[in-house]
């Protein structure tokens, strides 16, 4: 295996599980039920009970992809965590209070009530697609960093990368493209959701709600993300020529779906899939509108990583200093590792093949309101 | 105090706080999964209550192991950048096979744990069960085979050309999986785990027997928890002699500190506290030789040569290499000429053992803060004996039938589970505090591991995670209380 093939497969890799990880964000999606008012206790109940049997997934498929990137591309590990500081902190606390949410929100030795937890499992609910949102969206408008490998060499200053500017990360915010895309997620993770009560639940007035609900988001969610998409495409884009030295290319990510239709076949299959989830949640009694819609979701982020990452085409740009922008040539781990690695991979679909087999096991029954008041073990 | 010290102290409480947590699921999967097995076994509806109480006790204190977990994980990019480029080649890919082998197996099959009752099979039930507990362990696994790594790094060479130090071969992972640190370290805080996860149990039951309730269930919890902490406290004691030898070997400095060793020699006596000593029982420890060579502290500072014939050069002799090596790399990077270059990569090779040594300030710097790890290792090796000492005398009573008559043995059980706690805690300070000023042993110190940031931005976060790690455990300790003290009340006795 070459070294250009490992480096590929394992963006291919770190695609993959940032799409799974954008989908599994349906629980993020479905707990901003949590504060809808015409919803009783009960079935907010439900849906914490659904989404508390899901949760954990998604948190893997986080920390999967943390701990993916880190094996695999190092220097974006330490370059972005490193660097925006603030982004990653504020994601990993919303993460953190999720984690303790459901177990802790209905017990009443729990110090800040139950609505202090769903306040944290909503904010959750937006705060963590639209900080991954942006910090993904910040692959094509770049951030302020450089990279000087030598510093190591100089025990008075040691560290390689460096951020150009105090705010360590909250500047993303200020670049209204990345900030465009983490609103689209953040109503795309709402549809998400509301697809998978729809699909995960047995109750006639949830399901009427969730319908409306995921009516109410389409508008916000094509608004966002198709404005990003145009921004995406008529803009410069971070080009990489065969020597490793990064210039700015106009239409760059135009020019990388041209010239990889096959990318450009998974983007525009994956937005059908998508609409196609919407409109069967929207508009049809179907409720197997997340399966399209989910895999759509994995589809399009898979595409978008892909632009971003091949094709010459610096992943991880620096619009400070040019040349210290991150390609998957230049922060990958050695040939080494990643072949070790690429072994290691060969279980995925073993991994996916028993959580499959064990979430059909349990989601034969879904869930109902005696479901809430008959199991032992409940939210 | 400055962003390297502010970094630390972050890292480190995250880490303590994570560690208050794993043990207890560590050894309770076992616990749990053990009655379980009793329950299909028997078909006896007691065992399947009894483990699902534990199973409660489980759940409230699995949370938030994995939320100080995903800090922890994180903090290696963010508060440790240099560290994640110079090592992220090494170890990065522990940390992805954890995710890849472990999490999804404990996240998938927790989940069945406590939802699947009724809903799949009772073998398929008893399954998940255990591979909760699996799926823990092999976690524990990997994130020690990157901590073993961090003691001592085998496997690895320093590429000039990405500054970085790199597997050597794709057979060298093989040496990092089963580097001998790694898999002593990996049985030493398991079994640890076993250990707490087993007084926790026998602690719990105690106080019922002592308030007089469900004493039926807390006899056989007692047992069951007396085995498995047991069988951990013997396991401890085994991995950790290795651990004292892989330490003389790889990390003599950490041992002197340990020993508060100031001038080793042959047939070292080992010190119980300061004033008492078991004349060459260090030697035993650490060679296994009564007459076997221990360096101490200035010993490693001046150098010494070892029972081989091997010649250690003093840390001013490696600190000279070590800069030596830092000015030929930069030569290396910046010079055009082939000459300069061949001459600066052969000067960089041949000092590169060292590199880590040229950013220290002063010899002294190798020196580990010698009275916190002289006494962690004494606490954590005493209380270690007087648990499995509790453990031993419950298994007992259980057998003699004593349990109702020894009333201070209850009591002892139930002190002995914040002890249990505190060894913990103490053991980790060992290895940690041990291992200072390195964060890879001989290779990368701490003061170049650092990100660029603000020692205000860490301060921030450090209190901010102190304030929310100190939130869930004092949430998690009120829950447990109130969870322990309404009892396994559906089980009919």
């Amino acid at each position: 295996m070459s070294y250009t093939f490992l480096q590929n497969y394992w963006w291919f890799l770190i695609a993959l599980l940032g799409g799974l990880l954008v989908a599994l964000m349906f629980v993020q999606g479905a707990n901003l039920h949590l504060g809808n008012r015409t919803l009783s206790d009960l079935q907010k109940r439900m849906i914490l009970n659904s989404t508390g049997r899901k949760w954990e997934l998604t948190f893997t498929t986080l920390v999967t992809f943390g701990g993916a990137f880190f094996a695999s591309f190092p220097l974006f590990y330490s370059t972005s965590f490193g660097g925006a500081y603030w982004v990653w902190v504020l994601l990993l606390i919303t993460f953190v209070f999720q984690a303790v949410s459901y177990e802790f929100q209905n017990k009443k030795e729990n110090l800040i009530g139950v609505k202090g937890f769903r306040i944290a499992l909503m904010v959750n609910g937006v705060l963590a697609p639209f900080l991954v949102g942006t910090a993904v969206g910040t692959f094509f408008t770049g951030s302020d960093f450089t990279v000087n490998k030598l510093a190591i060499a100089d025990p008075s200053a040691p560290v390689i990368s460096t951020w150009g500017n105090g705010w360590h990360g909250l500047d993303a915010l200020g670049q209204y493209p990345a900030v465009l895309l983490g609103a689209a997620l953040i109503f795309l993770t709402g549809i998400l959701g509301d697809l998978y009560i729809l699909n995960n639940i047995d109750d006639d007035e949830i399901h009427a709600q969730m319908r409306r609900s995921v009516k109410l988001s389409i508008g916000p969610f094509l608004l966002f993300f198709l404005c990003w998409t145009a921004i995406l495409l008529c803009s410069k884009g971070y080009a990489v020529d065969a020597q490793g030295v990064v210039f700015l290319e106009p239409f760059k990510y135009l020019h990388n779906f041209l010239q990889m239709p096959a990318v450009l076949v998974l983007f525009l299959v994956g937005v059908v899939l998508v609409l196609w989830g919407i409109y069967q949640g929207a508009f049809t009694k179907s409720r197997s509108g997340i399966w399209p819609a989910g895999i759509g979701t994995v589809l399009v982020v898979m595409a978008v990583f892909f632009i971003a990452g091949y094709n010459g085409t610096a992943y991880y740009p620096s619009y400070t200093d040019l040349q210290s922008s991150l390609t998957i040539r230049n922060s990958s781990s050695s040939q080494f590792t990643l072949q070790v690695m690429f072994w290691v991979s060969l279980l995925i679909p073993f991994v996916l093949a028993y959580i499959v087999y064990a979430w059909r096991q349990m989601d034969k029954k879904k869930i109902t309101p005696d479901e809430i008041s008959d199991t032992p073990h409940k939210y | 105090m400055d962003v390297i010290l502010w970094s630390r102290i972050q890292f480190a409480m995250t880490a303590a706080y994570h560690w208050l947590f794993v043990p207890l699921t560590l050894g309770l999967a076992f616990v749990m999964a053990i009655m379980e097995t009793l329950y299909v076994v028997r078909k006896d509806e007691f065992w399947k209550k009894t483990a699902q109480f534990w199973m409660k006790l489980f759940a409230i204190n699995f949370a938030v192991g994995i939320a100080t977990g995903l800090i922890l994980e994180f903090e290696f990019g963010t508060n440790w950048s240099n560290y994640s480029w110079f090592v992220g080649d090494l170890f990065g890919a522990p940390l992805a096979i954890e995710g890849i082998l472990a999490f999804f197996m404990e996240a998938t099959f927790f989940a069945v744990m406590f939802f699947g009752w009724g809903k799949v099979s009772q073998r398929f039930h008893l399954a998940s069960t255990w591979l909760t507990g699996i799926g823990a362990t092999i976690s524990a696994y990997w994130i020690l085979v990157a901590n073993g790594w961090m003691q001592n790094p085998v496997g690895t060479t320093f590429n000039p050309d990405t500054v970085r130090s790199e597997m050597a071969s794709a057979q060298a992972f093989w040496e990092v999986a089963t580097n001998p640190v790694a898999v002593s370290k990996f049985f030493h805080a398991v079994t640890s785990g076993w250990v707490t996860g087993g007084i926790f149990v026998v602690g719990v039951s105690a106080w019922y027997l002592l308030k007089n309730r469900h004493s039926e269930f807390a006899k056989k919890s007692i047992l069951i928890g007396a085995i498995v902490g047991l069988v951990g406290s013997g396991a401890v004691m085994l991995s950790g002699d290795a651990s004292g030898v892989h330490a003389a070997e790889f990390q003599p400095m950490k041992l002197a500190a340990a020993e508060g060793l100031q001038d080793g020699g042959n047939g070292a006596a080992f010190t119980i506290v300061p004033g008492i000593k078991i004349p060459k029982m260090l030697s035993i420890l650490a060679t296994h030789d009564p007459d076997g060579f221990v360096p101490g502290i200035n010993d490693i500072l001046n150098g010494y040569t070892d029972d081989e014939g091997n010649v250690v050069p003093s840390v001013a002799d490696k600190m000279t290499m070590g800069r030596t090596a830092l000015d030929a790399l930069a030569i290396y990077r910046s010079a055009e000429d082939p000459g300069v270059k061949a001459e600066a990569l052969r000067i960089l090779n041949e000092n590169v053992q060292y590199m880590g040594y040229g950013h220290l300030e002063k010899p002294e710097d190798v020196v580990p803060p010698v009275g916190v790890v002289f006494w962690s290792f004494r606490l954590m090796i005493g209380l270690g004996m007087l648990i499995a000492l509790v453990l031993l005398l419950s298994l007992i009573a259980v057998w003699k039938d004593k349990l109702g008559t020894w009333k201070w043995l209850l009591v002892a059980a139930i002190v002995c589970i914040p002890l249990a706690y505190v060894t913990e805690q103490v053991g980790w300070i060992v290895a940690e505090v041990g291992r200072q000023p390195w964060t890879i042993q001989g290779l990368l110190p701490v003061n170049v591991a650092i990100s660029s940031l603000s020692a205000g931005a860490v301060k921030t976060t450090f209190f901010l995670f102190l304030a929310i790690f100190t939130l869930f455990l004092a949430i998690e300790i009120r829950i447990m209380v109130g969870a322990i003290k309404k009892g396994p009340e559906t089980i009919k006795e």
